[in-house]
């Protein structure tokens, strides 16, 4: 009897062990994945050109230059692209979570009629939306094309953070507290500004990280509706810088072959050092907000 | 009547809520619903000089120049390409990563292997594809160095050969995102009593089984809910990462109904024609999103509404 135990205890173990190594390759296999290019695109950024192009950087920098940051810190382009989307993200932000709170917190009374309706009409959007062309023509036809405006209007509502918003405050502002506000003479107003604001920044930070991330990473908008290079945003130029520079770089060096490779071998390098100049901060950034994003994510799969 | 009366008295008490929706809606009304009703522009030959109103209407038309153009199957079986082959890897992998992730002991290490699989998704697309095209480009990048080392030929052009391209969008997807999509299920595994755990281990459970008969069962409903979801969105191949892919090369198997919309509306100016392929598009999405959806709730009980 004893002896049965003893060996199904050994077989499950060793099982189990099994199992361990399994899900140790993976997980080592996928932080490796997701790690290596980019450390790669780092040391990349501050090694000699030569090296880099030939394959002979691979686990540390070689040939140590910062002559690629000193051209990218010289191209205007960066910076203004930096400026136009501090910008776009802080004011695009600043709207979006100014109308999501204020429609989450309205959807989530219960005592506001026809919230249902209202609620209906928002969801029915995530599922069905009009398209890229009339949406074009809208924006056409409010006078909107190439205007600063635009970039920090557009993107700035969802209605999923609205959503999120809706059951955060409906699971953390009880209807107790309202009732007894009102009773002290409380208004909604008044209730809304100095009881539930401070009682959801967790839900603030949450959707003002969402839209701030949407407006940090789009460009299609910028590429559609913007023609002054002035009110481009950094995925605009970083779009012309990486993606479409070596096109440029070819043409304009023709003449001199070892000047041309020169060029493009240096080109390369200004791409690895945009990559770094331009995600930097936000990989810097990130591990202290993750918290709030995770949340988001939870408090959004509460309602399915 | 006295139920209108309350209503009436709960809409007067509480006007400034109606106050507080309008921005929103607002927004939606101008940027949702209103281009919804420019699609009727599908239907007419649209214009800008007669506007939305006084163009002619040309019934189906543009339905019908798109079904029978020769690239109609060659960019609906891009799109579905792309989409399918993105939900079949795409959708298993966060779930296994998130029941790994879960296993972890030790809380430091759980920590750490969650804020590198999520670090990826912050990355913005443009610079997501700029990273794969230094990356795998033919001579200078470190792939084909890689592959130089292990005896490859070392001059592979991934981005440009067609043959490569919906693996470079699939994998890359994968890549950035297969972490971020793992959180709902780390969520949701939380929940998991840890007292199961125990019952299944003294009934002699190895972790395997346990994983499988205590773990699976707790997400099988955000599962579904998410596979629903992906389903609806089987024909929307986003064109923010795919346009930034193309190249004139890959072009017959990069070419996705998003970008052949904005190719066609905005580049050409055809918009009639366009919004008739946005209309299709869109419609299709909705048929097969209720259908599963009513699929699911058949099935499993869960469902989107």
């Amino acid at each position: 009897m004893s002896e049965k135990i003893k060996t199904k205890k050994m077989k499950v173990s060793k099982d189990d062990r099994i199992f361990d190594i399994v899900k140790w390759a993976f997980l080592g296999f996928v932080i490796l994945i997701v790690l290596y290019p980019l450390y790669f695109v780092v040391i990349a950024s501050f090694s000699d050109p030569t090296y880099v192009n030939n394959g002979k950087v691979l686990f540390w920098p070689k040939g140590f230059m910062l002559t690629g940051y000193q051209r990218i810190f010289k191209d205007s382009r960066i910076l203004t692209g930096y400026m136009n989307t501090l910008l776009y993200t802080i004011c695009g932000t600043f709207f979006g979570v100014v109308c999501t709170m204020l429609a989450g917190y309205s959807l989530s009374r219960k005592d506001l009629p026809g919230k249902t309706l209202i609620m209906l009409l928002f969801i029915f959007t995530m599922y069905f939306q009009g398209g890229m062309i009339p949406f074009y023509l809208i924006v056409k036809g409010l006078n909107l094309v190439n205007t600063r405006l635009l970039m920090i209007i557009t993107g700035s509502v969802s209605v999923y953070n609205i959503i999120i918003t809706r059951s955060f405050l409906a699971g953390n502002i009880s209807d107790e507290l309202l009732d007894a506000s009102r009773m002290d003479g409380c208004g909604n107003g008044r209730f809304f500004f100095s009881i539930v604001l401070p009682l959801s920044k967790a839900i603030v930070a949450v959707i003002a990280l969402y839209i701030a991330v949407v407006h940090w990473n789009s460009y299609f908008n910028a590429m559609i509706f913007l023609t002054d290079e002035s009110k481009y945003p950094l995925q605009l130029f970083l779009r012309d810088i990486l993606l479409m520079a070596s096109s440029t770089i070819n043409a304009t060096s023709e003449a001199d072959p070892e000047a041309a490779m020169k060029l493009q071998m240096m080109g390369q390098v200004i791409k690895y050092g945009v990559i770094v100049v331009s995600t930097v901060p936000i990989i810097c950034v990130y591990p202290f907000i993750q918290k709030y994003f995770v949340k988001g994510v939870m408090i959004g799969s509460v309602k399915g | 009547m006295t139920k209108w009366n309350k209503t009436l008295k709960l809409m007067k008490r509480n006007w400034l809520l109606y106050v507080f929706l309008l921005p929103a809606a607002i927004y939606i009304g101008t940027f949702m619903y209103a281009p919804m009703y420019g699609l009727i522009i599908a239907f007419k030959d649209f214009t800008a000089s007669k506007g939305i109103m006084g163009s002619p209407w040309v019934g189906m038309k543009w339905f019908e120049t798109f079904f029978s153009t020769p690239r109609f199957w060659q960019i609906l079986k891009n799109t579905l390409t792309l989409s399918i082959y993105s939900l079949i890897v795409g959708f298993p992998l966060p779930i296994i990563l998130a029941l790994f992730i879960n296993d972890i002991g030790n809380l430091k290490a759980k920590k750490f292997a969650q804020t590198v699989t999520y670090m990826p998704y912050f990355i913005s697309t443009v610079v997501l594809v700029g990273m794969m095209s230094v990356l795998f480009s033919p001579r200078s990048g470190v792939v084909n160095a890689l592959l130089a080392h292990l005896g490859g030929s070392g001059d592979t052009f991934f981005m440009g050969e067609s043959k490569y391209f919906p693996h470079m969008y699939v994998w890359s997807g994968v890549w950035q995102s297969m972490g971020w999509n793992s959180i709902i299920y780390i969520a949701a595994l939380t929940g998991v009593s840890q007292e199961l755990h125990e019952a299944a281990k003294i009934d002699g459970a190895n972790k395997f089984q346990r994983v499988l008969h205590v773990d699976l069962p707790a997400i099988l409903p955000t599962m579904v809910i998410l596979l629903i979801m992906n389903c609806g969105n089987i024909l929307s191949v986003g064109y923010e990462k795919v346009y930034l892919l193309q190249n004139s090369l890959n072009t017959p198997v990069s070419e996705v109904i998003s970008t052949y919309i904005y190719k066609m509306g905005l580049q050409q100016q055809r918009y009639s024609y366009s919004t008739a392929i946005g209309l299709f598009n869109n419609v299709i999405n909705f048929v097969i999103l209720v259908i599963v959806n009513k699929l699911s709730k058949k099935v499993s009980g869960t469902g989107l509404w």
